[in-house]
């Protein structure tokens, strides 16, 4: 019989909660009814900081289709829980529902708490919890002004990062004598000091809030610290810790702990057998867990007591913690402020670095029991699954930077690699063996180790080695070396010919993979017209051809069009084209205008028609930069603060014909209104009234992306400067028909190495990849034009070599809605099946 | 008795390309890879009914020649005309020689 489980609350731990329980009940024993109070479904609060760098709503989302299309569970948005009646078993929800139910779980979480300091409700005070509350700062967030917030803890430093990202100047008040009281120590806590306040972050240790002043307009105007000094803000997010949202015990009878939280033993069931508590809102036998992989352990105990499976109690939590704050690494694990009896502390601090490193040893110095790292926590990995072990090496080895550490081997097999998800160095090496596994990927999917805060991928990486996968990076069965090697051979060795790369540095023939990516490192690098002599065999179709085929054999044929600004004559010489050719015609969506069903033979044809009037080839054809789209701008717009139709175009001609490991989009919005749609681009710019934000890793695609801001309010030179240095780094690196999305992802540090490469010049190469892009730019020449006055590549452009004017039969066109589209195959497939010799049919 | 039919010059062909020809009615792309050997198959891509297998990349599948077809880029054998990722699909093969300057191929 199909009982009935009423979840309150849809946050993480909650709808962790109910993914376990459907994934394991496969009887179909329980149905489940989710009370979410937020009008979205759960997402990552954990990563909540991401939505104002790029993230959005949807990419941060917890719930999966099929979860939600899941007909045992009803979720029901924007609807809470009013009262408990424990006797009726009902939970009144606050749109006036009556749900019965057989088990109750609430998973309430927590809300901010605010300091009843006076002027805490000002219009311009916020909490930093929801994604509500992140777009109502984004709202009222002011570029350039001050902003205070209320608690240098953990979440008050992500606040304070989101107010940077906003443009704003944070403060940051705190309390307690050093950032992050909770995780770090007091060396720690200076290191990290330093480190935030070169990000340009003002801090005020050690101090509290007197008040919140108002300015004449009633709004926020300031805050009043604790030595009765003021500091001016536009706006000010409390962060001053959580408190468990609990209300729903009482009125229910259910017990409370002594400082909050609904008491649950040890199984997180309260008094009642038919009521749990999991996440930030139970207290377990009497103590709140603020983390998110506590909460999940939680839920992994109650959905085995529904199930009636065999459960441990809740485990002794992890508390470990592993973040980028502000781009700088802080790391607690374990009894990091050695409260243990006769803890020991050996520190390694490099103040010249900005590093910090304490490992809390046993008394005897043999059992590591805790740590805290800052500015460097590489060394997390491998430490936080030994806590309560002994040292495989001395103390001061595990301290020294990357590298020196212990490796993988020196783990035993039980310890928890990912903590999130409780996975072990045994469930891990396990599965890559068992299955076969051969990357990060497939450790992922198979036992979502790495899958929530990923700091444990690089051990993940280093445990694949050590189960004997060597991650392969060959191209394909006739190159061993990934695409940025073969990149660098070609580049310093200064070869020009497949045939001799292949020779020289891979074996066979050759194939479909490694040739085009050979032609494309080869057009990068300016070694001659994509068409010249043994080029032309390792070209796809569509660049050997230089147009888009399409389903029929033929091609499309796209004039470039920079910026998408075109005068009147040149479109009464496009509409010409296709009629006299019968081409189909259709605006594209990068603001182009496509001409559909050209046969080979008509080409060269069309092309002369468009070179003389002045086009050139638009690239459309190849792993090149496509578009760059453009709104209006000042040019037009009531609302445009930059002129985004010079910058478009100027940005469309400098790169035309720059060959990169999968074709490049770009678009530049002349203001925030984003008309341009260039946040979805490889690279997208958008005006700000003191200049161009460049955006960086944008995609539409399989996997859409919005991209993330590299740099903020640049000039026009700065802009140019950094497009040049990231689109060369990206050609030059990037794997094989890898988007730039994706690359970035690739790279350890992802966007914060991209930044410090392209924008900070960490690997000095910056005055390289410009060279390297100032000599495409001079390098440029039309490739239709090419072929128009080379008689031999000419001559490719037949129907047939034998009968150079006798029509494709394969070809054929009907017309719709007034315009040609392929027609029906005509000539009977020579597919053979497999039981049938015959040839022809 | 097989009849060799004219196609083109041998110089018209470069080494590791293919051309299209017409062979009483019926395209057939026509191949000369890296080793100067010879092949033809049909020029129609059987999964898509369009006649552009001639401007697929020709190379090589573990020692075997092929050439992959440019529409969904499935692997052909230039031999055998076999489809290498799917054995339901097959391109027809034509015998095929360098007479003299010429290229030739038989209907078989």
């Amino acid at each position: 019989m199909t009982r009935t489980l009423v979840v309150i609350g849809h946050g993480m731990v909650g709808h962790r909660l109910v993914e376990q329980l459907r994934a394991r009940d496969d009887a179909g024993t329980w149905r489940v009814e989710i009370l979410a109070e937020e009008s979205r479904a759960a997402y990552d609060r954990v990563a909540l900081s991401s939505y104002l760098d790029g993230k959005s709503a949807e990419d941060l989302g917890l719930a999966g289709s099929d979860f939600l299309a899941d007909p045992l569970v009803r979720l029901r948005l924007g609807c809470g829980a009013a009262r408990i009646d424990r006797a009726a078993r009902t939970v009144l929800t606050t749109d006036g529902t009556e749900l019965g139910y057989d088990a109750l779980v609430l998973a309430t979480g927590s809300r901010p708490f605010v300091p009843p300091v006076p002027g805490h409700d000002l219009d311009g005070c916020h909490v930093y919890r929801t994604l509500d509350d992140l777009d109502g700062i984004r709202d009222a967030a002011v570029d350039g002004a001050a902003g205070v917030v209320i608690g240098g803890g953990l979440l008050g430093l992500e606040a304070a990062n989101a107010l940077r990202l906003l443009g704003m100047r944070p403060h940051v008040v705190e309390m307690a004598p050093r950032l992050m009281p909770l995780q770090v120590d007091d060396g720690g806590g200076q290191v990290l000091a330093g480190l935030v306040g070169d990000l340009g972050l003002a801090l005020h240790c050690e101090t509290a809030t007197n008040s919140i002043i108002a300015g004449p307009d009633g709004r926020v105007a300031g805050v009043e610290l604790g030595d009765g000094s003021t500091v001016e803000a536009e706006l000010v997010v409390f962060s001053a810790g959580v408190r468990p949202r609990d209300e729903l015990a009482e009125p229910a009878g259910l017990a409370r702990a002594e400082r909050g939280g609904v008491l649950v033993d040890d199984r997180c069931r309260t008094s009642d057998e038919h009521i749990w508590a999991v996440g930030e809102c139970a207290a377990v036998d009497g103590r709140c867990y603020g983390l998110v992989a506590p909460g999940y352990a939680m839920a992994e105990v109650v959905v085995r007591q529904l199930l009636d499976l065999d459960g441990a109690a809740f485990p002794e939590p992890d508390m470990s913690t592993k973040l980028k704050l502000l781009g700088v690494d802080v790391a607690s694990f374990g009894d990091a402020h050695g409260t243990a009896d006769g803890a020991l502390d050996v520190v390694h601090a490099n103040n010249a670095a900005g590093t910090y490193a304490k490992l809390v040893l046993s008394d005897d110095a043999r059992v590591l029991l805790g740590g805290v790292l800052v500015g460097d926590a590489s060394a997390y990995a491998t430490l936080r699954p030994l806590v309560g072990r002994e040292l495989p090496a001395p103390p001061e080895r595990l301290l020294l930077p990357a590298g020196a550490g212990p490796d993988a081997g020196a783990l035993p097999a039980d310890a928890v690699v990912c903590s999130c998800n409780n996975v072990s160095k045994a469930d891990i090496t396990g599965a890559i063996t068992g299955a076969a596994l051969s990357d990060v990927a497939g450790v992922k999917a198979c036992t979502r180790a790495g899958t929530s805060c990923g700091s444990c991928v690089p051990m993940l990486k280093t445990l694949l080695g050590e189960c004997g996968v060597a991650p392969s990076r060959a191209l394909c069965e006739h190159f061993e070396q990934s695409r940025s090697e073969l990149f660098e051979i070609i580049r310093v060795t200064g070869i020009g010919t497949f045939s001799e790369l292949i020779g020289k540095h891979g074996r066979g023939l050759g194939c479909d993979l490694c040739k085009p990516a050979v032609a494309s490192i080869l057009a990068s690098l300016g070694r001659g017209h994509i068409l010249d002599g043994e080029q032309a065999g390792l070209q796809d179709t569509n660049d050997r051809f230089l147009a888009n085929m399409q389903r029929n054999g033929t091609y499309s044929v796209v004039p470039r069009v920079p910026g998408g600004e075109i005068t009147p004559d040149k479109l009464i010489v496009l509409g010409e084209v296709a009629r006299d050719f019968e081409l189909y015609t259709k605006i594209t969506g990068g603001q182009r205008i496509d001409l559909f069903g050209a046969r080979v033979e008509q080409l060269p044809l069309i092309w002369r028609r468009l070179v003389d009037a002045g086009f050139e080839s638009g690239h459309a054809y190849g792993k090149a930069l496509r578009t760059v789209k453009s709104c209006v701008g000042t040019d037009w717009c009531r609302y445009g603060v930059q002129d985004s139709v010079a910058m478009a175009i100027r940005l469309e001609l400098r790169y035309r014909g720059l060959r990169a490991p999968h074709k490049l989009k770009s678009g530049v919005s002349g203001c925030a209104r984003e008309c341009a749609e260039a946040r979805s681009k490889d690279f997208g710019v958008i005006a700000t009234d003191r200049g161009w934000n460049l955006y960086v890793g944008g995609n539409g695609g399989f996997t859409p992306r919005h991209a993330e801001l590299l740099a903020a309010d640049l000039d026009d030179e700065q802009l140019i400067r950094l497009v040049d240095r990231f689109l060369m780094f990206y050609v030059r690196t990037a794997d094989r028909l890898q988007r730039t999305a994706a690359w970035i992802e690739s790279l350890d540090g992802g966007l914060e190495h991209v930044r410090e490469v392209v924008v900070d010049d960490s690997l000095g190469i910056a005055a390289e990849l410009e060279a390297a892009m100032r000599e495409h730019v001079a390098g440029y020449a039309d490739e239709w034009a090419g072929v128009l006055a080379d008689p031999v590549k000419l001559s490719r452009f037949v129907s047939f070599v034998n009968a150079p004017d006798a029509p494709d039969p394969t070809i054929s066109f009907v017309a719709e809605r007034g315009q040609p589209r392929p027609g029906p195959v005509v000539l009977p497939m020579p597919s053979i099946r497999p039981d049938s010799e015959e040839v022809l049919a | 008795m097989t009849t060799w039919h004219p196609i083109c010059p041998w110089e018209a062909l470069a080494p590791a390309c293919g051309v299209p020809a017409l062979l009483a009615a019926e395209p057939v792309a026509l191949f000369r890879t890296h080793d100067d050997e010879l092949y033809a198959v049909g020029n129609v891509d059987p999964f898509c009914g369009a006649g552009v297998m001639s401007r697929g990349i020709v190379g090589d599948r573990a020692g075997e020649p092929t050439v992959a077809s440019p529409m969904l880029k499935q692997v052909f054998s230039l031999r055998t005309g076999e489809c290498l990722d799917d054995p339901a699909a097959r391109l027809p093969t034509f015998p095929v020689r360098r007479h003299d300057e010429m290229v030739e191929i038989a209907v078989p």
